[in-house]
């Protein structure tokens, strides 16, 4: 069993630390690719242009995106736990004010001890709404977070399972994946929202290009041209779903090995059962946990608003399996652990 | 043929010394993890004194109690002082005492709730709480990597390199005291009781 949870383990980290460099690279390709095809439409663009007009030989747009590209990637993965951290509000608990924090202190020491990596350092986030989150970059940097409300609605037992399930996001690096790519969403969102406008006065510009091209005697460029436009500004519309889903695609299954993580540390699934219905039953969205964190939590912050303005779609695009899944494994693990200890459940 | 031999033993002394590097490895996280029940025993025994001093004046009449707890920490120190994985069965027996008696002290302490919402008695059961559940989650990843060096130990073909390593098997930290092994009594038959 831990010889093979272990190789699990392992794995789990090489994938993430594979995933991680593949997200940055493939970030800083998207840059590129916007460059270089705006390069390239405007090169097939000029050409046919009279020899005195302005002729674009040299991709200038393709070197200077890809730099800021490279740029945001690598200023992104190195300040992502503390921008998610700013962008909810949190503060540290480093010297606990009252019983509650220094049970959350103590419950964070203890799951880090059943979980064997180092401390890290605490958070609270001042909401209502019951959630957690983890951050970090490695084992040795990572951070936890968690709501007042969760400090105020669960008991020592469900705070430990949540903590747990927190610190198997920790150990098998998901935090690494999950923090780089909330800093690069929120860089491609930005970008999108900042660069919209620049981007609608260009196409104006290509557009015009690309008719006088197709109207002179090369139509073949032309008709390619228009290929290569279309394609480039779906992109550039695209790419803030794009990084949407990959938000979701990354998170789904992994909320489920954490879950059997945290169950395994505290060696108590049913604890985290509760703690999910409890999590599960507070009304109010986590208001101070925006969009580009949501894949880190333990329960999504946004759920409840998606599920009430649009119904049937909230199902392909939750960041989270259903919680009621998620019970149901957990209590599936309390039976085969009671089962095990040759005790069978009283209710 | 002399090439596809020197092929062959050169994955071979590769493949040692990956299984001794590995078993080294789990060799000392296993010694770490000891040492870190270490800590959190020797944390235990620290509060111990403060959580008796805070208590001592309103439950004179509990002494008994309170006396077997002290003595059952100073018989933990003392066991504890020859540590290493050779005097584990004592440290665990002792520790194993130290556990009943507070948890006997708990039980009691629950009976007074003046007590607890006087002075710092909640926050230094919560205190104590914590290092229990430190010293258990402590040995809980002692035991874990304890078996995971064990495991390898006898595997094939490790076990070849387990003599250079100087690999022993790992004693895991067990429950001695027959109480807490004890399988609690549920009754499911829902007959009224007589």
């Amino acid at each position: 069993m831990t010889d093979d949870a272990s190789l699990n383990l392992f794995q789990q980290q090489e994938a993430n630390r594979r995933r991680t460099i593949a997200l940055v690279i493939g970030f800083v390709l998207f840059f590129a690719w916007l460059g270089l095809g705006g390069d390239l439409i405007l090169h097939l663009a000029t050409t046919d242009a009279a020899p005195e007009a302005y002729h674009h030989s040299f991709p200038w747009f393709g070197l200077v995106l890809t730099a800021i590209g490279a740029g945001i990637a690598r200023y992104g993965f190195a300040s992502g736990p503390n921008k998610v951290l700013w962008s909810t509000g949190a503060r540290e608990v480093t010297e606990p004010q009252t019983d509650k924090e220094r049970q959350l202190v103590n419950v964070v020491e203890e799951m880090a001890i059943a979980a064997g990596v180092p401390r890290p350092r605490i958070w609270l986030v001042p909401d209502a709404d019951p959630n957690a989150f983890a951050t970090g970059l490695d084992q040795m940097h990572s951070h936890i977070a968690v709501t007042q409300g969760l400090l105020d609605l669960c008991t020592r037992d469900e705070l430990q399972a949540v903590v747990g399930h927190e610190l198997g996001h920790v150990k098998n690096l998901d935090v690494r994946l999950m923090t780089t790519l909330a800093a690069l969403v929120g860089a491609v969102a930005l970008m999108h929202d900042g660069m919209g406008r620049l981007m609608r006065g260009g196409f104006r510009v290509g557009g015009g290009g690309s008719r006088g091209g197709g109207g002179g005697k090369k139509g073949g460029a032309g008709q390619l041209v228009i290929v290569l436009l279309v394609l480039w500004v779906i992109t550039w519309i695209l790419a803030p779903i794009i990084s949407q889903f990959l938000a979701m695609a990354v998170s789904r299954k992994r909320e489920y090995l954490a879950d059997a993580m945290g169950a395994q540390f505290t060696r108590n699934p049913m604890a985290l059962a509760t703690a999910l219905q409890k999590i599960e039953g507070a009304a109010a969205p986590t208001s101070s946990i925006k969009r580009g964190a949501a894949h880190l939590c333990i329960a999504d912050p946004l759920g409840r608003r998606m599920n009430m303005r649009e119904g049937g779609v909230a199902n392909l695009l939750a960041t989270h399996p259903p919680m009621a899944v998620r019970i149901a494994r957990l209590k599936g693990m309390a039976f085969q652990r009671l089962k095990a200890e040759g005790q069978f459940p009283a209710a | 043929m002399g090439l596809i031999l020197l092929i062959v033993l050169a994955a071979v002394v590769l493949y040692g010394i990956a299984a001794y590097n590995g078993l080294i490895n789990l060799k000392n996280q296993t010694l770490n993890a000891f040492k870190q029940i270490d800590v959190q025993l020797k944390r235990r025994h620290d509060l111990i004194p403060n959580l008796v001093n805070a208590v001592k004046g309103a439950m004179d009449f509990e002494r008994q109690t309170l006396e077997a707890v002290i003595q059952a920490r100073n018989q933990a120190i003392t066991a504890g002082a020859n540590a290493g994985p050779g005097a584990m069965h004592q440290i665990a027996a002792a520790e194993n005492q130290l556990t009943a008696a507070l948890s006997r002290f708990n039980v009691v302490v629950e009976q007074y709730p003046q007590l607890k919402a006087t002075g710092n008695v909640a926050q230094l059961q919560e205190e104590l709480t914590s290092t229990e559940n430190k010293v258990g989650f402590a040995r809980q990843q002692y035991n874990d990597a304890a078996t995971q060096y064990n495991t390898k130990q006898q595997q094939f073909p490790t076990n070849l390199f387990a003599g250079i390593a100087k690999a022993t098997p790992a004693e895991l930290w067990e429950i001695t005291d027959e109480g807490e092994r004890a399988v609690p009594q549920v009754d499911l038959s829902m007959k009224p009781k007589a």
